[in-house]
């Protein structure tokens, strides 16, 4: 085999490998909790380095896409002479060809790099779990279902991995399904995740209408602003963006872990991905509602994290808020710059979530923050870890997100000034609520038993928070290129001539916004005891608090719908279809027949009568 | 005045009337019997104007052999109506409606 050759199939072996353990775990070692973790591990590790050896051998020669096979065909036939197509008939062939650009090479590295230090994490973790293996073959099974989307180079494949990944992600969230909050949230995901795919679905029938391919390679610019927007649709639902946001923190139900993995550094980027993807069949009005719905999220999701208690959820709302901004940035014309961020955010998010993670562990299961407290002195490499992420998430200057968000900011300072303002805004509460997270949990006095006896986390946990502390610094440094390779030779953006000034003017906004939320976290969080906002805010806070009951007004509209078409539906099966069509038909027998009954008296006259009367009838039918 | 085939399909259209009157009418079966028979005769009369006014015996061969079966029908007839006179101990037929289900 060639160079060339090995390197085609590698992303194939990549794919294969997670799905060949999760089918080992399932068949054989489901009973070996050890082996099942170690063939889970091994397999997203070797992963790992195959991506890196890929993404390191950038050749820029090699074809963007490989065919492995042609999976399925419609309207081709096998032997054209055998059958020859009518003219004009339309063809639609499926292959299953795997994406091996440097876009999907990083991607691999994302996924597999979070993976494998999650796989890491969960061991000591999950170690006192009845589903250990179990737990382990979903991961891997998640694993192999966010490559295939990755890797995916048409729609439909895409489409299909796009499922797989809801799967895997519904058995995850409702790993602990003994507890019905875990079960309903995994419940919740799934569905909020369908209405989205029904739009995605729709969006690739749409896309083959009207250019005749599904291939992502072969896209062209004649999409209709509205298949570009269903496609979005897609994204919304797995990047949770307004107003499907719904799913994304009722998912920390899950295992923390499992929260580090999908619903902060892949599955909720596959949204992101998707859209950097099929970028160029956006139309600039489709971009201006993506821009809008990312810049909403991005906002509203922060106004909620300000006001959660549990750790797990402020991530869960932070996320949706960075999600939002990448979302944005893909709006305002960048997917250079979403891309950035989503492997910033992979990394730092990751890293906050692990980090939750440990905490949670030290805490025994306990996740509110405010009963938390004074941790640094208990755990302090996961209190290094954990600030570090926060820092990088509030975009403090010179670690990861700073240079991400600033790209982003800069980014929709060239196009869309309000959305700017936007992110300033959300940068200064991203700020402020990672500020009083870190605050709360870590500093102050132990405000319960379960913080007062926290230990530090063993090893096998520390040990991926500070490789993930590691990427969180320098990810973003210019020197390290990301940035400079994704906008000049992934999407080939040219850079304008206004960059300049709105480069210096996002910096600048982005350190002020920085420090501006650290500040003021600090100065309303220092040493408190309770919550001041509540008392300042009033009633704005009881809506953040509450994510301005966005889940109760779907309740009530759920309801409303569901129990209106139930009403109608029962209506129409009591009359229409059980009265009208099953009484009725027997209803209108037995009418007929007590009708016909009444002629047969029995009286030998009346007969006689009837059969004079019906001479005369026929007499006169003769007659006249 | 002629006496025209007129007349005579008039009396017969009467007696037919009458006949069937008294079939429907009255409740006693000897009497519908009787009805029934002045109904055969008002058919017989009119066949045998007929067969007069066109000059053509087929009319009186009909009335032969309706007299013939109807003398058969009354021998049937009568043998019924005492048969069912001994089971019953009625000939009124409003309380002969055993054919209702």
């Amino acid at each position: 085999m060639s160079k060339g050759q090995i390197i085609m199939y590698l992303p194939l072996v990549v794919l294969l490998l997670p799905l060949l353990s999760a089918l080992l775990i399932l068949l054989f070692t489901k009973r070996y909790r050890q082996l099942s973790a170690g063939l889970s591990i091994g397999a997203v590790a070797l992963g790992l380095g195959i991506s890196i050896f890929l993404y390191a051998s950038q050749d820029a020669d090699h074809a963007k896409s490989d065919l492995i096979f042609t999976w399925l065909g419609i309207g081709q036939a096998d032997s054209q002479a055998l059958l020859p197509g009518a003219p004009g008939e339309q063809t639609l062939g499926f292959d299953f060809s795997i994406m091996n650009d440097p876009l999907s090479r990083l991607m691999l590295v994302v996924v597999t790099l979070v993976g494998t230090l999650v796989h890491v994490f969960s061991l000591v973790y999950m170690r006192k779990d009845k589903g250990y293996a179990r737990y382990f073959g979903a991961l891997s099974f998640f694993v192999f279902s966010m490559l295939g989307i990755v890797l995916s180079a048409n729609l439909v494949m895409m489409f299909i991995f796009w499922e797989l990944v809801g799967v895997s992600s519904y058995l995850l969230i409702s790993h602990w399904f003994e507890k019905p909050a875990a079960a309903d949230a995994g419940k919740k995901a799934f569905i909020t995740n369908r209405i989205g795919d029904v739009g995605f679905l729709l969006g690739i029938l749409l896309i083959w209408q009207q250019v005749d391919t599904v291939n992502i390679g072969s896209l062209g610019g004649q999409v209709s602003t509205l298949a570009g927007l269903l496609i979005f649709c897609g994204a919304v639902g797995k990047s949770a963006q307004f107003p499907l946001h719904v799913w994304l923190p009722d998912a920390m139900e899950g295992p923390t872990p499992v929260s580090a993995l999908i619903h902060a550094a892949t599955m909720v980027a596959a949204g992101v991905y998707m859209l950097c993807r099929v970028f160029v069949i956006f139309t600039p009005d489709a971009l201006l509602i993506i821009g809008w719905i990312g810049a909403i999220t991005a906002l509203l999701a922060a106004l909620m994290a300000v006001q959660q208690d549990d750790i797990k959820r402020i991530l869960a709302y932070s996320t949706l808020s960075q999600l939002g901004y990448m979302v944005m940035a893909v709006g305002c014309g960048g997917p250079d710059s979403a891309m950035f961020h989503l492997t910033t955010h992979a990394a730092f998010k990751a890293l906050l979530f692990l980090g939750a993670g440990a905490v949670i562990y030290a805490c025994h299961h306990e996740q509110n923050i405010w009963k938390m407290g004074d941790l640094r002195h208990r755990q302090p490499w996961t209190y290094r870890a954990f600030v570090t992420g926060a820092l990088a998430l509030a975009g403090f200057p010179l670690l990861s997100g700073f240079f991400s968000k600033d790209a982003i900011l800069m980014q929709a300072y060239l196009k869309h000034m309000p959305m700017f303002i936007i992110g300033v805004v959300v940068a200064v509460l991203t700020a402020f609520y990672m500020t009083r997270c870190v605050l709360v949990a870590f500093f102050g006095k132990a405000r319960s038993d379960q913080a007062r006896h926290a230990q530090e986390v063993p090893g096998e946990m520390l040990a991926p928070l500070i490789i993930l502390s590691i990427f969180s610094i320098v990810l973003g440094a210019p020197q390290i290129g990301l940035h400079h390779s994704l906008s000049a030779d992934i999407f080939e953006i040219k850079i304008s001539p206004d960059a300049k000034t709105a480069h210096t003017a996002a910096m600048i906004a982005g350190t002020i916004a920085a420090a501006l939320g650290i500040v003021s976290g600090w100065w309303l969080y220092k040493n408190a005891e309770t919550d001041p906002l509540p008392s300042k805010l009033g009633e704005l806070s009881r809506w953040m608090r509450n994510r301005f009951y966005f889940d109760e007004l779907y309740a009530f509209l759920n309801r409303w719908t569901q129990e209106t078409l139930s009403y109608a539906a029962a209506w129409a099966d009591r009359w229409l279809i059980a009265g009208l069509g099953v009484k009725g038909t027997s209803g209108a027998v037995d009418i007929t027949g007590c009708l016909i009954r009444l002629v047969q008296t029995g009286n030998l006259q009346t007969y006689a009568l009837l059969m004079v009367l019906g001479l005369l009838g026929i007499l006169a039918w003769i007659l006249f | 005045m002629t006496i025209g085939l007129e007349h005579y399909l008039i009396v017969s259209v009467v007696l037919f009337c009458l006949g069937l009157l008294g079939v429907i009418i009255r409740r006693n079966l000897i009497v519908m019997y009787m009805g029934l028979e002045l109904m055969l005769n008002a058919a017989n009369l009119a066949l045998v104007a007929f067969s007069h006014f066109r000059d053509n015996l087929d009319g009186q061969v009909m009335v032969f052999f309706i007299i013939t079966v109807a003398a058969a029908e009354v021998a049937v007839g009568l043998a019924l109506i005492v048969a069912l006179y001994r089971k019953r101990q009625t000939n009124d037929v409003t309380d002969l409606t055993s054919m209702k289900l």
